[in-house]
């Protein structure tokens, strides 16, 4: 909560006690990371392709 | 807090992303049995929703007690209005259009007679009694402990996510609309004799349906809408770039063979209009802005894409917002700031820009010239980056990712793979038709896009992506923990949820600008006609802690609004 709390206005005007700068993210994209990613795909990707997406319908929405 | 319509028009031009906004979410609901799936087709959904809505917001011990859940207030909801200002006087007529008579928007009104509805209780009982009890009574709308509406709409579950003011915050409220999706799938899951769903946070089910993910801007109902809409269709139409989420195949129906960058963009047919199930338009003119309507106007985005990549996310408010801001300040200060750019025929321009994921494609202005999505994006940006406010971290952050990322897009579009979603679901397309030499029109790639924004664990591959460090993330996963059942301090949203998480008996009913708060002495139905009334400082500033017995927060709350 701490962090989100820092986004919120202050009372005052322009109250940014805090800097709130986007980060704490990390990547590693790597060919490995890619491979392997594949090798799983391979895995959990239903065995029937083409049923399955065909299967897939859904109402409109907005 | 400051609004940028209450800066003074000698102010210097400072544009900040800092403004109230929101996403909704319609997720893609299906059997999770592949045989019921596929003997019912889309026939199951409108029950598979309501079992989604009421498994969460019924049977989630984090989120409440077990059978009660706070109702939906519709409150002032005039989905007929339309921001052109033709529908206004109609809406204008209608009896609960209260927003309108609200003397002093900074104020919060108290309506102490308005009949209170009554709670309504699931029976005692079983999991999957207390689930069929909520199919059967079709009960399709809650208002959850973050401040946010869960509900069924048509044939969807629907995440409302709630009302922020900044870019980060509303990825950290989206991100907690998944764990809450997920949440009601276990749920389900665990449930004695009632199907399980599986929910997919996309937009199309590639055979001509769409279902929509929406942002919701508050923005000052001063700017001329015709000026709106001149400034919004080239940028949404080229926004595309740096923040769709790709699809395999083209065409409604997806029957030409190809990949293209935005899953909503062959569903647009119209520059402007009121619809948002057919004929949908780039700039809608839904005009509801749950607040007060003589200082603020909502613009209703219907043209963005889900996204599951947190920084796409992230630039997409934040880049919208920063136009928005601009068209204001061009307005109270008199001078152009934006690009003046019009495209010959934005419709067509969506979908051509859409079906080329080189880049490279042009498409024509109405003063001849030809630019390419990046040249209009870098227009964008250049004429709102000398007026940006870089002294806000947000502002600079979104300014600075901008940048980089239409850099990244010109040199090479497979160099933003970690940062931009449809660059991503291409690269994984891409070594995927490497390694089994799969055409574009082979069912695999079409059953990859669908299981990338699959949101059961173990099975979306966006997922797989996240947890190989293969995307960039932005907030941590501690921080979406926390927002699925604590509101975010900027908004009115933090007194609904966090009214909610502490007196969920005595919250019979919300909405986004109305409020029930009821003992069985006493009550009250508070309005809150400025989206900013109800944050956590107003509520720290007018002594009202949301924590405090109801008989002392709701003498608080009329000490707050000077009602005897």
């Amino acid at each position: 909560m701490s962090q989100q709390s820092l986004n919120a206005p202050g009372p005052g005007e322009d109250d940014e006690a805090v800097d709130t700068t986007v980060g704490g993210g990390q990547t590693f994209a790597s060919a490995q990371s890619s491979d392997s990613i594949l090798d799983e795909i391979d895995a959990v990707l239903e065995e029937n392709a083409e049923t399955f997406v065909r299967s897939f319908v859904q109402k409109g929405g907005q | 807090m400051s609004t940028p319509a209450m800066q003074s028009s000698r102010a210097p031009v400072r544009l900040s992303t800092e403004r109230v906004m929101g996403i909704e979410t319609e997720f893609g609901v299906a059997h999770a049995d592949l045989e019921e799936r596929a003997r019912a087709g889309a026939g199951s959904s409108i029950m598979l929703s309501h079992l989604v809505v009421a498994a969460y917001a019924l049977l989630d011990e984090q989120e409440g007690e077990r059978g009660r859940r706070v109702r939906w207030d519709y409150g002032d909801e005039t989905p007929l209005r339309d921001a052109r200002g033709f529908e206004i006087q109609r809406a204008a007529a209608h009896p609960s259009q209260l927003t309108d008579a609200v003397q002093d928007a900074h104020l919060p009104s108290v309506d102490m007679d308005a009949p209170l509805q009554g709670a309504e209780i699931a029976p005692e009982g079983s999991d999957d009694e207390i689930l069929t009890w909520a199919v059967q009574r079709s009960i399709g709308n809650a208002v959850l402990t973050n401040g946010a509406r869960w509900y069924v709409d048509h044939a969807h579950p629907e995440y409302s996510a709630p009302e922020v003011t900044r870019a980060r915050e509303a990825v950290v409220s989206d991100r907690a609309g998944e764990v809450i999706a997920r949440r009601a799938m276990a749920l389900l899951d665990a449930a004695e004799g009632i199907p399980s769903a599986a929910l997919y946070k996309n937009n199309t089910d590639g055979k001509g349906a769409s279902y929509g993910t929406h942002e919701n801007y508050l923005l000052d109902r001063d700017v001329p809408f015709e000026r709106v809409c001149a400034a919004m269709i080239p940028f949404f139409t080229s926004r595309q770039v740096l923040v769709g989420a790709g699809r395999v195949g083209r065409g409604t129906r997806g029957t030409e063979p190809g990949y293209q960058i935005s899953s909503r963009a062959d569903f647009f047919e119209a520059q402007v209009g009121l619809e948002t199930t057919l004929n949908r338009p780039i700039v809608n003119t839904r005009d509801e802005p749950h607040a007060d309507a003589a200082r603020f106007r909502r613009l209703h985005v219907i043209i963005g894409d889900a996204n599951l990549l947190e920084e796409s996310t992230f630039l997409k408010l934040g880049i919208t917002s920063l136009v928005l801001a601009a068209l204001e300040a061009e307005n109270r200060t008199g001078t152009t700031l934006l690009p003046e750019l019009t495209l010959a025929d934005p419709v067509a321009a969506v979908h051509t820009l859409s079906h080329d994921p080189s880049l490279q494609v042009t498409v024509p202005l109405s003063d001849g010239r030809e630019l390419t999505a990046v040249q209009i994006q870098r227009a964008y940006l250049e004429a709102i980056r000398p007026h940006a406010d870089a002294e806000d971290p947000e502002t600079a952050q979104v300014i600075q990712t901008w940048g980089e990322l239409l850099d990244l897009l010109e040199q090479d579009p497979m160099l933003a793979a970690d940062r931009i979603e449809w660059v991503a679901k291409l690269k994984l397309l891409e070594s995927y038709r490497a390694r089994h030499g799969a055409d574009w029109s082979d069912p695999r790639l079409f059953a990859i896009d669908l299981q990338f924004s699959d949101l059961r664990p173990g099975r979306g591959l966006f997922e797989k992506l996240r947890a190989a460090g293969a995307v960039r993330t932005l907030v941590t996963e501690q921080e979406v923990q926390q927002a699925v059942t604590a509101p975010p301090a900027s908004t009115r949203a933090f007194l609904r949820g966090s009214l909610i998480r502490e007196h969920r008996d005595a919250v019979p009913s919300a909405g986004w600008d109305v409020l029930t708060l009821a003992t069985e002495e006493t009550g009250a139905r508070l309005r809150l006609a400025d989206p900013l009334l109800g944050s956590a400082a107003w509520c720290s500033g007018h002594g009202v802690d949301p924590a405090a017995d109801v008989p002392d927060l709701l003498a608080a709350l009329r000490a707050a609004v000077g009602a005897p």
